[in-house]
């Protein structure tokens, strides 16, 4: 269970996020989504503990966030942010086994089948020896998803559920690979794992999300089953758009 | 059997060729240094160096030798030596500050960390004459190889606070910052020169060239303490460094304990540069050129990027010394002058090479 209580976050001297309170629990998918510049990536920041609060707190399974060892958290949760960029010649293999060795799996059964079978789930089948920067942005980011994947392990391990975060794990992707991941990340919140995604795409979050977070202006605008959360009038006040140029019939 | 199974990994999976590697360099630095007993002014003489060898371990210690035996067991053997321990010193403080800075880049000669060390002990050398040397006595010695490693120490510090910001790290702001710190560290230098007398210039020159003329014993166990500080560090360092390549935050989410590594980092980048330029004086490039040449072959991963590159910067500096101390001879060449004209081209090949890294 992933808790915020009142957190508020400043960034260069500005309120970016303003008393923010979540409870987060396994076996439901949460995507947040929001306008440009609403907060959505600080809010995900601070619920995994990249940016310290400056007012309230973040508790992941009843231990405040700063409290957990730093190995055990990573055996627990893996997190695909934004950033995809290697400055080094990384095979496809190596940049992966970077997740193994700090998640569930651990290195002494983190043979190549392990890779290949997590290759197979991103749609990358044989490419273990490529060269990473010589892969597309979209191929990139199923990379970086395959060592996250790597690091999680199963959704729940010894009664304990592991958590998925991604922050716009669409961002470059095509269409048949955006509904990919995104099945990835359903399949392990059904089985009970626990989750959490940044989503732009207002239909993919609908029809995916069992919970969405509206952020605008650094608050929470709504909270709720995306059914009763995408209302005509929220889209306006949110987005400033027309509702029916957005939303599927 | 075994180098079948070595090669034989996962596709992809380069940790075999690391430890190939190693072992063929093992190997060539065994060779190299041999070679490096046996050439001098005198000429080429193989044969008189297996002859003197065994003298090392007479009873009798240096005194029944002859003079082929000296020139080699006592000049000849301590500059190899040292050649190597600076060597292994260069390349892995380029290997580990590349790791640290996240690009190919980094080179403590480049980025004026090898010059704030080397203001350290230019200060040491002009103060050393008078107050500090009545303070420390006889640990004056040891102040010139502490005072380089403070002075890396403060320089690495600051240059990654200022090109860090929010756990990316600045290339461009990296290579400015650290013209910026040259120069700074580089004026001082030269407003010392003004205060010093006669003997203490003539150690300056020294600290701007390189060179690994006047290799002693002492200096041999001095440059040996730091690297075995550095060498003990980096088995906690080599996995945080992989993982730090994808950036802190993501590091952190491995499990990486972040600050820890970076401060080590820091720490061995000094100690090493600080070893290096307290006896040889800054030599450049050979932090840069070694882990470069050996990531193209066994991949960035540090667990074999930081032993391989030890291995073959050791073996690339004795090399250039033997060049260095042949090639106009009886006089010597500044081994820096050696590593800059084999390196500096191949800094610019790399800088065009990777372009849109640099990001200018």
């Amino acid at each position: 269970m992933l808790e915020a209580d009142a957190i508020s976050v400043r960034l260069a001297g500005r309120e970016v996020l303003r008393d923010v309170s979540l409870t987060l629990v396994p076996g439901e998918f949460t995507v947040i989504v929001g306008p440009n510049g609403a907060g959505k990536t600080t809010l995900l920041r601070a619920l995994v503990g990249d940016l310290p609060p400056s007012a309230g707190g973040v508790r992941f399974d009843g231990t405040r966030l700063d409290d957990w060892h730093g190995r055990d958290l990573a055996r627990r949760r893996a997190v695909l942010s934004q950033s995809q960029h290697l400055a080094f010649p990384f095979t496809v293999h190596e940049v992966i086994a970077l997740g193994l060795r700090a998640g569930n799996t651990g290195a002494k059964n983190a043979g190549a089948g392990l890779i290949a079978g997590v290759l197979a789930r991103v749609d990358l089948v044989g490419y273990e020896a490529r060269f990473y920067q010589q892969l597309s942005g979209g191929e990139q980011q199923r990379v970086q998803l395959a060592r996250v994947l790597c690091q999680l392990g199963p959704p729940v391990l010894d009664g304990a559920a592991n958590w998925l975060y991604l922050d716009e794990p669409t961002a470059s992707l095509d269409i048949r690979h955006q509904f990919q991941i995104l099945d990835l990340a359903r399949q392990h919140v059904t089985a009970g794992g626990g989750g959490l995604a940044i989503l732009h795409d207002l239909n993919l979050a609908a029809d995916y999300a069992d919970r969405l977070i509206v952020v605008s202006g650094g608050r929470l605008a709504a909270d709720g089953p995306p059914a009763d959360v995408l209302t005509g009038a929220l889209i306006e006040d949110v987005f400033g758009v027309d509702a029916s140029r957005v939303l599927r019939a | 059997m075994s180098l079948v199974a070595t090669l034989s990994r996962a596709p992809g999976d380069r940790s075999g060729h690391a430890v190939l590697v190693a072992g063929v360099l093992v190997a060539v630095a065994l060779v190299t240094a041999f070679l490096s007993l046996a050439v001098g002014p005198t000429g080429f003489t193989p044969l008189g160096a297996l002859r003197a060898l065994p003298g090392l371990f007479s009873a009798d210690g240096a005194a029944g030798r002859t003079a082929e035996a000296m020139i080699v067991l006592d000049i000849r053997l301590p500059r190899t030596v040292l050649g190597l321990v600076v060597g292994a010193a260069l390349a892995m403080s380029g290997a580990v500050m590349q790791g640290l800075f996240r690009n190919p880049l980094a080179d403590p000669g480049l980025v004026g960390v090898t010059a704030g060390a080397g203001l350290a002990a230019v200060t040491v050398i002009v103060l050393g004459a008078g107050a500090l040397g009545a303070v420390l006595g006889g640990l004056a010695f040891y102040a010139l190889p502490l005072a380089a490693f403070a002075g890396g120490l403060v320089t690495t510090t600051l240059l990654y606070a200022i090109a860090t910001r929010q756990g990316r790290t600045s290339v461009a702001t990296m290579l400015l910052a650290g013209i910026a710190i040259a120069a700074l560290a580089g004026a001082a230098t030269g407003m010392l020169i003004f205060v010093s007398d006669d003997q203490q210039l003539r150690d300056f020159t020294f600290w701007t060239l390189g060179s690994l003329t006047g290799a002693s014993w002492e200096k041999v166990w001095v440059a040996s303490a730091f690297l075995v500080v550095v060498v003990a560090v980096l088995p906690t360092l080599s996995a945080g460094l992989d993982a730090l390549l994808l950036g802190e935050g993501e590091a952190r989410h491995l499990g990486i304990p972040v600050q820890l590594v970076k401060r080590l980092s820091v720490f061995a980048v000094a100690a090493a540069v600080g070893a290096s330029v307290a006896v040889a004086g800054p030599i450049g490039f050979v932090g840069i050129v070694v882990p470069h040449l050996l990531r193209l072959v066994i991949g960035p991963r540090h667990a074999g990027l930081l032993p391989t590159s030890a291995l073959l910067g050791a073996v690339l500096l004795v090399g250039a010394d033997m060049v260095a101390r042949t090639i106009v001879a009886p006089a010597e060449l500044p081994i820096g002058i050696v590593t800059a004209i084999l390196g500096a081209p191949f800094f610019l090949w790399l800088l065009l090479r990777q372009r849109s890294i640099v990001d200018l």
